[in-house]
C-alpha cells in the first residue's frame, strides 16, 4: 500500500477494497490473497456482524455443517448433519479470517463511494482509501422491508421486524399477527406460538420445501443433483428467482420439516397475503388456496427433478424409496378481516423480507427498485464487483457454500481487469 | 418460448414483446377501462362499453357493447337480463379461460377444450339489510375447470394455477381495491 503523501489530508492508495467480512467478504479476500492482489477488507462493525448482531436467538443456519466450506477452508466437527447455531456460525468465520490473514479493517463503515479517473475513492469513518477496484459484499439483508401498508397500523399494536425481534419475550403477551412465510416467517410464527401467544401467520407467495427427502436433507438434494448450482444465464427468468422469498426451512436437530401444515397443525392460523389495512382492520387476500397449489405444484416439480436424477445416475440404492407429501391444507374459509383495536392482536412481526442499502455508493448503478444493476456480480461500472445477493451467479449465491465459486469467478474477472490497459478496456 | 406445434390462438409473441417493451416504459402500461351505465325502470339498466385508454392514447373497441342488467323475479323484479352480481362471475371465468389458453400457448400446450362452471354464494340477509353481521356480496366462489388439453394433469392443474396468478379479476376480487363513488 503507497501513500500519495505524508500522513495527514493524505490518500491511502490500494488495488482493491472489499466492503464487509462477512463470509463473502472473506471469501473474496482469500482469493484476492492467492493472486496477490493487495487490498483491505473494510468493516463497519465486527467480522461476520450481521450474523452476531442481526440475527433473532434461535437462528441456526438452514444448510447442514457439511456444506460449510469456504475457500480451503470447511467444516470438521463431529455433526455433519447438524445445522450450526449463531454463535458457531460466528466462530467459523472468525476462524477462517484468520487461517486466511484476511486485512481485515473493523469499526470501519464506507460512507461514501465516488468514481475517479483510475477508479474509486471510498470515504469511511476511518480515514479515506483511493483504489482501483470495489468488491461489495455488504449483503442483500441491510434494512427489513416493511410495506407500505405498515403505517396505517393502529398505534397500540408494538411492531417488530427481524431485526429488533430477539425471541418470544420480547412480544406483549396477546396475539401475534406474522406477515410474511418464507423461513423467517415459518421460523417466527412457530416459535411465538410456543411460547403461548396465539399467532395468526399472513401468507403470500412461498416457497414449500421438506427438510428431508428420501431419508437425505433436501439441501443434499440441490447440491448432489445440480439444482443448487444452476447459473444465472441459464435461467428463464432471472428477474422472477432473484426475487423468491427463501425456502421454508429451519435447522433443528430433530431435523425437522416446518411446512404451513405443521404450523396449522401446531394451532397456528393462516390468513391470506396481507392486502390492505384499513378503518384498524388488517384485509387478507382471498387467494389463499391458489397459493397453496402453486407452492405445492413447485415443491413436487422439484422433487421429480430429484427422483429423475437418482434415477438417471443409478443413486437410488443410497437414498429412501420416493414420497410425496401431503398437500397443503386450506381452511374450509380463511379469515379475510381481523380488527387490530379490538386487543386480540396485540403485536406485529414484520417478515417481509430485506433490501439492501447502497445510500453510501455514489454511483448511478442502482435501478428503480433500489437494486444494483449487474451481470452475474460485474456491476455496470469499471472495476466495481457484487458478491452475495440472491441467484448472482447460482442458485447457492447467497449460501456460504456459494461464496467460494462465485468470489473466485468474480475476482478472475477483477485481475483480467487489472491487467487490461485502460485503452482497451 | 412459443413452441412449435401447438395453436391456441393466442399471440404469446406480442404478449411478450409487450413484456419487454413495457419493463423501460411504466407510463404506457397506465390502462383506463370505462363503462357507462344509464337506467331505464326499476332496477333495469343498460351498460354501454366500448371506449378506453392505453399505451398513452386514447383507444376504442371494435364495436360497443350493450349490456342490460335486472334482477329476478323472485326479487320482485322484471327480470330483463341477469343480475350485476352474475357479471362478477362472467367477469371471472372469462379471465381465467383467457389466462389459461394464454399460458398454454406460452408453455406449447394444445387445448381441445376448456369449460368452467362457477357458482357464488351470497346470504341475501347482507343487501337487505337484515344482519348487519352479514356482508353483501359473495363469501364465496368456486370455479370448477374441465380442460381437454395434450398434458397431464399436474401440467394442467399448473395452467390453471398460472392463471389465477396473473388474473386482473381474480386479484379485484380476492383483494380489496380503492373505489370512489361520487355525484358530479
Amino acid at each position: 500500500m503507497k501513500s500519495l503523501s505524508s500522513r495527514g489530508g493524505t490518500i491511502e492508495q490500494v488495488t482493491a477494497v472489499v466492503i464487509g467480512a462477512g463470509h463473502m467478504g472473506l471469501a473474496a479476500s482469500r482469493c484476492l490473497n492467492e493472486r496477490s492482489i493487495d487490498h483491505v477488507v473494510l468493516e463497519r462493525g465486527e467480522i461476520a456482524n450481521s450474523w452476531r448482531r442481526e440475527r433473532w436467538d434461535s437462528l441456526r443456519l438452514l444448510t447442514p455443517n457439511w456444506l460449510s466450506r469456504l475457500p480451503g477452508y470447511h467444516y470438521d466437527g463431529s455433526d455433519p448433519d447438524g445445522y450450526m447455531t449463531m454463535r458457531e456460525v460466528i466462530d467459523f468465520i472468525s476462524r477462517f479470517a484468520v487461517l486466511s490473514s484476511a486485512p481485515v479493517r473493523t469499526h470501519t463503515t464506507v460512507t461514501r463511494v465516488q468514481r475517479t479517473d483510475a477508479g474509486y475513492d471510498v470515504a469511511t469513518t476511518n480515514g479515506n482509501l483511493r483504489c482501483r477496484t470495489i468488491m461489495i459484499a455488504s449483503g442483500a439483508c441491510n434494512v427489513p422491508s416493511v410495506p407500505a401498508l405498515g403505517k396505517a397500523v393502529p398505534p397500540s399494536i408494538r411492531c417488530f421486524t427481524p431485526f429488533s425481534y430477539r425471541n418470544p419475550n420480547d412480544l406483549p403477551e396477546g396475539g401475534v399477527l406474522v406477515v410474511g412465510a418464507s423461513a423467517t416467517g415459518v421460523q417466527l410464527a412457530d416459535e411465538i406460538i410456543r411460547s403461548g401467544r396465539p399467532v395468526t401467520l399472513s401468507v403470500g407467495e412461498h416457497v414449500r420445501l421438506p427438510r428431508t427427502y428420501r431419508a437425505r436433507d433436501v439441501l443434499w438434494w440441490m447440491d448432489a443433483s445440480g439444482v443448487w448450482n444452476q447459473r444465472y444465464n441459464d435461467i428463464d427468468d432471472l428477474m422472477r428467482v432473484r426475487r423468491l422469498p427463501s425456502p421454508q426451512l429451519i435447522g433443528t436437530p430433530e431435523r425437522a420439516t416446518l411446512d404451513l401444515n405443521a404450523l396449522s397443525s401446531a394451532g397456528v392460523e393462516i390468513v391470506g397475503r396481507l392486502s390492505a389495512v384499513r378503518d384498524g382492520r388488517a384485509l387478507f387476500s382471498g387467494g389463499l388456496r391458489n397459493l397453496f397449489a402453486l407452492a405445492d405444484l413447485k415443491m413436487n416439480r422439484l422433487l421429480g427433478t430429484f427422483d429423475e436424477w437418482a434415477r438417471n445416475h443409478a443413486r437410488e440404492a443410497e437414498v429412501g424409496p420416493a414420497e410425496r407429501f401431503e398437500p397443503t391444507r386450506a381452511p374450509e374459509s380463511s379469515t379475510l378481516k381481523l380488527d387490530l383495536r379490538n386487543g386480540e392482536i396485540r403485536s406485529i412481526v414484520w417478515a417481509t423480507g430485506f433490501r439492501p442499502d447502497y445510500s453510501w455508493l455514489g454511483l448511478p448503478v442502482i435501478d428503480d427498485k433500489g437494486h444494483l444493476r449487474h451481470d452475474g456480480g460485474v456491476v455496470d461500472a469499471p472495476g466495481l464487483y457484487a458478491l452475495g445477493l440472491p441467484f448472482l451467479r447460482r442458485r447457492k449465491s447467497t449460501f456460504i457454500s456459494g461464496a467460494e465459486d462465485d468470489a473466485r469467478e468474480l475476482v478472475d474477472h477483477l485481475a483480467d481487469y487489472l491487467a487490461t490497459p485502460a485503452s482497451r478496456r | 418460448m412459443t413452441t412449435t406445434g401447438a395453436n391456441n390462438g393466442v399471440n404469446v409473441q406480442a404478449l411478450l414483446d409487450a413484456r419487454e417493451a413495457l419493463k423501460g416504459a411504466p407510463e404506457a402500461a397506465q390502462f383506463t377501462w370505462r363503462a357507462s351505465c344509464r337506467w331505464q325502470n326499476g332496477t333495469h339498466s343498460e351498460s354501454k362499453v366500448q371506449s378506453f385508454f392505453g399505451l398513452g392514447q386514447e383507444q376504442s373497441h371494435k364495436t360497443e357493447t350493450s349490456l342490460g342488467a335486472d334482477h329476478p323475479e323472485v326479487f320482485a323484479s322484471e327480470d330483463h337480463a341477469i343480475t350485476p352480481i352474475e357479471y362478477i362471475l362472467v367477469g371471472l371465468a372469462s379471465c381465467l379461460t383467457a389466462g389459461v389458453a394464454a399460458v398454454a400457448q406460452n408453455r406449447g400446450i394444445q387445448l381441445r377444450s376448456v369449460e368452467s362452471n362457477l357458482e357464488g354464494k351470497m346470504d341475501i340477509r347482507g343487501i337487505l339489510g337484515v344482519d348487519s353481521d352479514v356482508r353483501n356480496g359473495y363469501d364465496d366462489i368456486k370455479v370448477t375447470f374441465k380442460i381437454d388439453a395434450d398434458a397431464s394433469k399436474e401440467d394442467i392443474e399448473a395452467l390453471v394455477a398460472q392463471s389465477q396468478k396473473r388474473s386482473a379479476v381474480y386479484d379485484v376480487i380476492t383483494n380489496p381495491v380503492n373505489v370512489t363513488v361520487e355525484v358530479a
